[in-house]
């Protein structure tokens, strides 16, 4: 995987190094070529040399462009399962949950996939780590700053 | 989890904004006052403020600004720093900027921090942005982390190492002991990420591949552990265990098993296991089953397997949804040529989905069709090809198009046939052919001489249908112009004729020239099939006069040229008109390619002096050219001189007859040309009577070609009109007369006449020719014979 993208951007992860301006450009290109698209139409497009596998959940588009290789179908997988795991985690995710904790966002994303693969392919392992992540997170907040927290 | 306040009343505040220019206000401020909380060394929200900046950055503002901000919070003690900071260097940092290498410390000490959240922030980042520089760096110490105990680092490690052979290829080798012994873990996570890593490894060096051969049995164990084992809620996906690490093993086996013959026979039960047992009511198990296709097809698999696969493709194909027939047909794309059969059994449904509503699954299905036409089934193929033609999304017109005539060219059942197909094309998809679409179709439609007719008056017809095609105008105005006169005839075997009147096919051509659909190649087209015109009509040679005199003057230069040269060409050398405006040779196919460009837009630019080899069809009736049948000389009947009598059973084939210098030298019309042909050439005085001479000089033209010269002129006080000259030659010589330049004489010898006669003498006989001599001159008719028996530097 490329590249992961959300609607009007509400998240980016890029797993190959891309420019500010390249990056601009992918997404104004993927604005152009996925929003105008039919329901019920295929949710694979070819845009240059990769493929572009695309799926709509209520408000958002989520999308992400694939090398040559990559099985398109298993990428649908992988874009409902992050979908799920926001799901969970935000409980009865909508977009403005991801709008207002778009940091929240990428730390999910980042405990399923890693560098372009999956990292994780158990939901219940993902929310294990999020959980435990988060907690970490609390404690050092939570602490008087004199004290280390790690 | 506490919400971090600040951040999310920037947040609403952003988007509360009306504006573009309030929200830039916003945002503005916004910055400042970041920059502001940047600059001050210690305080308790400094996360808060990167991660506002980071917010602010995916709407597109610059934050560069930031990036000093995120290497400090990396080495930030406090885990909600590092978080933030981490996540910041991943989205502002690229390998490219020189303040990521300043975070490679940050990232070796927290690689080998105690607690496993810092280190896979670290490993996340490394795998992320990590430059070569890093990798290298940092390579031995993912190594370490992948022998760890810990399996939640062991698989970041493991896919922080993908990265690291992506950027590094060498330090692959590396990798390669760890990666062999994590395919014993039992943690599914662990598992994928060393299945993922060992197929990068493999990728990269075919020795490593050699190596991990030998895993093929391991591999089929784990993947037979998934598909027989029973539910295991934690991987399970809608009935398949553990979809994505199916979907890796099976790619990783492809690898291993392609052009090996022993590792493909190793698989080949599990492969047929899979394709057997995955459940295909959903997408998931359908991901599975397609990726156990590419890898059947892939690799050295028993023909058994692989008609199981391409079943599988198959059934894809009547699937309801869409995604699995795109997939499916891009599958079948890529084994057509290879496995052509397999896939012509499921032609029918291919040809179907040419149907389909979605634009991507029409696309895919038109290049399998296009891949699947053959000889055997070109004539049903087309038709459905056709059809589709007739209503596919404009974005795919160019590519049927072309698709249609590729086909049509190499499969075409008949001649006939292939006129049909090219010009139900032209009147379907006309504006979005190729260009050399007009020039091929030229030359198919030259080179089958016996449909000329059925052609021309097809074209004819398809010009009233509709005007605006201009690929279908063109050749439709070439035709005309060419063969107009089958059109006038009113007579075709083939399609019903039509019955036009020579003001018709005239009009037809104006309306051409005048339309403002037209473009100007097209506009070309129509002046030169006009001009021809006036060698193949008899009644309206002087409205073509008018219409090539008007263009004279018109704005466009290339039109303006042509009509120049025209109206050169019935004034000055009107006794080349014919020769020049004769039937076109027929164009051979590898010359179109060289000329391409210049057939396009000049097709009639005759000043190519190519070899001029006669049609065999009916010669067009000249007006006042006289076409001489053979005779016996000693015979000496006069009967068949009749003028504008058709050739009838002299109908001379193949006369090699030499380009005639005179019609060759168009290029210089305009340069005043003196038109007196065969100037070096010997001339000789062959009659002389009554004030009226005749000269003759000839020209070799090749082994058997000659082409002869007569002039005439008129030295008495008085015009002389109705001059005409008839010739006869030996049985075994063809002759051919063109048209005469003139007839009549003026006095005083005011202007010669020249007229052409086109010999070939195969047989080598000794040459004589016999000359009458016909005119009217004060009145009276006179008549003369002359016999000429030795030719001029012969």
């Amino acid at each position: 995987v490329q590249y992961f993208l959300l609607g009007k951007l509400r998240l980016q992860k890029w797993f190959v190094p891309t420019s500010d301006r390249e990056r601009k450009k992918v997404i104004r290109d993927m604005i152009m070529l996925v929003l105008p698209r039919q329901p019920r139409t295929c949710n694979f497009l070819r845009w240059k040399d990769l493929k572009i596998v695309y799926k709509r959940y209520a408000s958002l588009y989520f999308c992400a462009g694939l090398e040559e290789q990559d099985n398109e179908l298993l990428a649908l997988e992988v874009l409902h399962r992050y979908v799920e795991l926001l799901d969970k985690y935000f409980g009865n995710v909508c977009e403005l949950d991801i709008i207002f904790n778009f940091e929240k966002a990428y730390f999910i994303l980042d405990e399923f996939l890693m560098g372009g693969e999956v990292l994780e392919t158990s939901k219940f392992a993902v929310n294990v780590s999020m959980e435990q992540a988060d907690t970490l997170q609390e404690a050092c907040t939570s602490l008087p700053r004199s004290l280390w927290c790690v | 989890m506490s919400p971090s306040v600040p951040l999310q009343e920037m947040i609403r505040a952003i988007r509360s904004a009306r504006t573009q220019c309030e929200e830039r206000g916003v945002i503005q401020r916004e910055c400042a006052a970041i920059r502001a909380q940047f600059r001050q060394t210690d305080n308790g929200g400094r996360s808060h403020n990167l991660a506002k900046l980071l917010y602010v950055h995916m709407l597109g503002y610059p934050a560069h600004f930031g990036q000093m901000e995120c290497v400090r919070m990396i080495a930030s003690p406090r885990y909600s720093e590092k978080r933030v900071g981490y996540l910041g260097a991943m989205m502002l940092l690229d390998e490219k900027q020189d303040a990521s290498l300043l975070i490679t410390n940050s990232i070796k000490n927290d690689l080998s921090h105690s607690n496993q959240y810092v280190q896979s922030l670290a490993l996340c980042t490394l795998a992320c942005m990590g430059s070569a520089e890093m990798c290298r760096d940092l390579a031995p110490e993912i190594d370490r982390l992948l022998r760890s105990s810990n399996s939640y680092i062991k698989k970041k490690a493991a896919l922080c190492a993908v990265h690291i052979v992506r950027k590094v290829h060498d330090l692959g080798e590396l990798f390669v002991p760890s990666a062999r012994s994590l395919l014993s873990e039992k943690n599914h996570g662990v598992l994928h990420g060393a299945v993922v890593l060992i197929t990068e490894l493999c990728e990269r060096s075919p020795e490593t591949l050699e190596r991990f051969r030998k895993t093929v049995p391991d591999l089929v164990q784990i993947m037979k552990g998934l598909v027989i084992s029973g539910y295991s809620p934690d991987h399970d996906v809608a009935g398949v265990s553990d979809p994505f690490l199916q979907v890796r093993i099976l790619r990783l086996l492809r690898i291993l098993g392609r052009n090996n013959e022993a590792a493909s026979d190793a698989m080949n039960d599990l492969l047929a296991q899979v394709a057997t047992n995955t459940d295909s009511t959903k997408t998931v198990g359908n991901a599975v089953l397609y990726e156990t296709v590419l890898t059947v097809l892939d690799i050295k698999s028993e023909s058994g397997l692989r008609v199981l696969a391409v079943n599988i493709l198959g059934r894809f194909l009547l699937n309801n949804d869409r995604n699995i027939r795109y997939i499916a047909m891009t599958s079948l794309q890529k084994i057509v040529s290879t496995d052509h059969n397999a896939v012509q059994r499921h032609r029918g449904t291919i040809v179907d989905c040419l149907k389909d509503q979605d634009a991507s699954v029409k696309r895919r299905a038109l290049e399998l069709s296009l891949a699947l036409v053959s000889a055997s089934n070109i004539r049903s193929m087309m038709k459905e090809l056709l059809i589709f033609l007739s209503s596919c999304p404009p974005e795919l017109r160019a590519q049927a198009a072309s698709g249609i005539f590729n086909a049509a060219e190499r499969y075409a059942p008949s001649k006939r046939w292939h006129i049909d197909t090219i010009l139900h094309v032209l009147t379907t998809a006309g504006g979005d052919v190729r260009d050399e679409t007009v020039p091929n179709l030229i030359q198919l439609i030259t080179n089958t001489s016996e449909l000329h007719c059925y052609t021309v008056h097809k074209l004819y017809r398809a010009l009233f249908t509709d005007i605006s095609q201009q690929p279908l105008v063109q050749v439709a105005c070439w035709c005309i112009g060419e063969y107009g006169d089958l059109l006038l005839k009113g007579e075709c075997q083939e399609t019903e004729a039509v019955q036009v009147t020579e003001d018709d096919v005239l009009d037809a051509l104006e309306i051409v020239l005048q339309s403002h659909m037209s473009t100007p190649t097209t506009r070309g087209f129509a002046l030169t099939a006009t001009m021809k015109l006036s060698t193949r009509i008899t009644d309206n040679v002087d409205r073509i006069r008018s219409i090539v005199s008007i263009y004279g003057s018109c704005i466009d230069v290339e039109l303006q040229q042509r009509a120049v040269e025209y109206n050169a060409l019935f004034k000055k050398y009107d006794h080349m008109r014919a020769a020049v405006l004769e039937r076109m040779p027929v164009i051979q196919k590898n010359s179109l390619g060289q000329t391409n460009g210049e057939l396009s837009e000049e097709p009639m630019k005759e000043s190519q002096p190519g070899k001029v080899k006669q049609e065999e069809t009916a010669l067009p009736p000249q007006p006042a050219g006289q076409v001489v049948d053979l005779l016996d000389l000693l015979g000496g009947s006069q009967e068949p001189l009749q003028p504008g009598s058709s050739v009838g059973g002299s109908a001379s084939t193949q006369l090699t007859a030499a380009p005639s210098s005179a019609g060759g030298d168009l290029l210089d019309l305009l340069g005043g040309f003196e038109p007196t042909p065969l100037a070096p050439a010997p001339t000789v005085t062959v009659y002389e009577k009554n004030g009226v001479t005749l000269t003759l000089s000839c020209e070799q033209q090749s082994e058997s070609g000659l082409t002869v010269t007569l002039t005439a002129s008129n030295s008495t006080d008085s015009d002389i009109s109705g001059f005409t000259l008839q010739a006869a030659v030996p049985k075994s010589v063809q002759l051919q007369m063109r048209a005469p330049s003139r007839d009549s004489l003026p006095a005083h010898g005011g202007a010669k006449l020249t007229q052409l006669v086109v010999l070939n003498n195969p047989n080598k006989v000794n040459l004589k020719m016999r000359i009458r001599v016909s005119y009217t001159c004060q009145g009276s008719v006179v008549q003369d014979m002359v016999q000429v028996d030795s030719f001029p530097g012969l």
